[in-house]
């Protein structure tokens, strides 16, 4: 799976309470969700970002609260990925859980400014960074992981792999 | 192995776990609240599931913004109240209720060694009494509510030695504090924080509490206590669970760990340590108290899942007893569950809240994230006693949060601005 768009750059330990405000956790539906996407960071972000798009930050992405509604906003607003040097771990699972693609790449995170065009490999984890004309190797998947993203997330797999397991 | 690897190890039927390893545990305890259960139920739906694998080891307990807050938040309780019945899960009705890691340990639910998953990211809180528990979010909780097993990668473990004896007014969360001021909000990132030396050998279990439960703003998996008399009198005494003292020690010898790894040993004399603020809006943006630099404030919040407890509520009235909340200030005091209100009640602690001029709420994790109960407005500080600082925690995005004890949070309150609280206590 390849995407394309543009940079949005964020810092270091953006947490959940600023992907989406807590103030906004009284609904589950993802539409209502992505409508408050980033908001206490930066109030603009959806009506600037365009569908494709991508986010990317320092270290410790998705810091804080279990929400699995941050990265359900996140993906609902239309954020094809995220790119960071490292991810909080509740915020990571909750991403591969729910389909949406995380990338970790220090490298891409330093060579990259807000605005640049990338070209994003999923399969082989390739960044290319067109605005700039450099490309980067994201860190892989262990395999296990592997098998849930291809499976399109914790549920799918469960349903293929462990049906045995529930009534 | 460590302490966590034998647990992870019993409930993955092998004889030994390592680092890295990616495991599927058996659960016995899967939790959810009225903000992550409604999502985790439309998962389980969508799984195909029909009943939860044991309706006993699925709790549900509806704290967030509760009592409903608005008709959206009515609507999730509801859908969580009517799964709950419908399955015949361990459900905590509003008035029979608390916030959810005050609650379940006192309710006899979390022992020693058991694996606990909540959708929650201070379900680490109970690695107090020497459980296993990490959050995650609400499709994990759904798989593990309908299969009861859940996939881990088996963390590294980080060992902190706490030296000495803590000096007056320096409680777990001054330790905690000052350990993730030090290793920074991703410093046991993925990884256990084992927290043991002869600091927490005294350390009284209501301490050990707001420790683990803060693992979280480090990154940490869990938080993780060895079991000694402390942990054994809780069980005993305060959660009601009738254990023999014979069987309680084979199961502290079963938790030793002479050969145990760790990824690292941090070490820490306390003697040095005096209480401590979190300023915004990181809860590593750690001062000293005594360079908080007497920062003025508008509300002052005592409670939450990290200092909820009877123990935090008798330290605020300490200081509360016969004084007046500054005028300048709101002071709310939250006990962390309805058996924690009724002790306070009892022992004349909300006589003394409610006379110093403290607003004293019904169990609600309400203001920590900005729900109801004492929302921020723009330009407004509070000092807490709560987990967390970040950006618009307790309300506006442009309030300031700073995190404490409840003795400093209390004289505080007293002063109308942060202070040591040797300056109040007389």
């Amino acid at each position: 799976m390849i995407f394309r768009g543009k940079v949005h750059k964020f810092g270091s330990d953006v947490n959940t309470d600023v992907i989406i405000p807590a103030r906004y956790l009284n609904v589950s539906e993802p539409g209502e969700l992505a409508k408050h996407c980033m908001a206490d960071i930066d109030s603009q972000f959806t009506t600037k970002m365009v569908p494709g798009d991508i986010i990317m930050a320092e270290t410790n992405f998705g810091c804080g609260s279990s929400r699995e509604h941050a990265p359900l906003a996140i993906k609902d607003c239309g954020v094809s990925c995220v790119i960071a040097r490292s991810f909080a771990r509740i915020f990571f699972r909750n991403a591969i859980d729910i389909g949406m693609p995380l990338l970790e790449c220090a490298a891409a995170v330093e060579n990259s400014e807000a605005g640049d065009i990338l070209e994003v490999d999923l399969s082989s984890g390739e960044i290319n960074n067109i605005s700039k004309g450099k490309s980067f190797l994201a860190n892989p998947y262990p395999e296990f992981m592997l098998g849930i993203i291809h499976a399109g997330g914790l549920i799918k797999y469960t349903k293929i792999y462990a049906k045995h397991n529930y009534h | 192995m460590n302490l966590s690897e034998r647990i992870l190890a019993v409930h993955t039927g092998k004889t030994e776990v390592h680092p890295g390893e990616f495991i599927n545990a058996r659960v016995d305890l899967v939790l959810s609240n009225d903000i992550t259960a409604p999502l985790a139920i439309k998962e389980f739906h969508r799984l195909g599931a029909k009943r939860v694998f044991d309706s006993t080891k699925v709790v549900m307990v509806p704290d967030h913004f509760v009592p409903n807050k608005d008709i959206p938040s009515a609507e999730q309780a509801k859908m969580m109240r009517e799964f709950a019945l419908e399955q015949g899960l361990v459900y905590f009705e509003v008035g029979r209720s608390g916030i959810e890691h005050v609650l379940l340990p006192e309710q006899g639910l979390v022992r020693p060694g058991l694996v606990i998953v909540g959708a929650d990211s201070h379900t680490c809180t109970y690695g107090a009494l020497g459980a296993f528990a990490t959050g995650m979010g609400s499709t994990d909780i759904a798989v593990a509510m309908a299969t009861g097993e859940i996939w881990m990668k088996v963390p590294p473990t980080i060992k902190f030695v706490y030296h000495g004896q803590l000096s007056q007014w320096v409680s777990g969360k001054d330790l905690i504090l000052y350990t993730i001021g030090d290793i920074g909000v991703d410093g046991a990132l993925y990884s256990v924080m084992e927290f043991t030396g002869e600091s927490m050998e005294g350390l009284p279990i209501d301490g050990r509490f707001t420790m683990a439960n803060m693992a979280i703003e480090a990154g940490a998996k869990a938080g993780i206590f060895h079991v000694d008399d402390k942990t054994y009198n809780y069980l005993q005494y305060v959660a009601g669970i009738k254990m023999m003292l014979g069987d309680f020690r084979s199961m502290e010898l079963s938790q030793a760990t002479d050969d145990a790894d760790y990824a690292n040993v941090v070490e820490y004399d306390v003697t040095k340590i005096e209480p401590q603020v979190a300023f915004p809006s990181l809860p590593s943006n750690i001062k000293p108290v005594s360079q908080s630099g007497g920062i003025s404030l508008d509300q002052v919040v005592i409670g939450a899942c990290t200092n909820g407890r009877i123990s935090d509520l008798r330290v605020a009235a300490e200081f509360l007893r016969g004084r007046r909340v500054n005028q300048q200030l709101r002071c709310i005091v939250i006990p962390g569950s309805q058996r924690v209100y009724l002790e306070a009640l009892k022992e004349g602690l909300i006589e003394v809240f409610i006379q110093a001029g403290a607003v004293v709420s019904t169990p609600t994790c309400g203001p920590c994230l900005g729900g109801h109960m004492g929302v921020l407005a723009a330009g407004e500080r509070c000092l807490s006693t709560t987990n967390r600082n970040f950006v618009g925690r307790m309300g506006s995005p442009q309030s300031e949060v700073y995190l404490s004890s409840p003795a400093v949070a209390a004289a505080s309150a007293v002063a109308g601005r942060i202070v040591h609280p040797s300056e109040i206590a007389s």
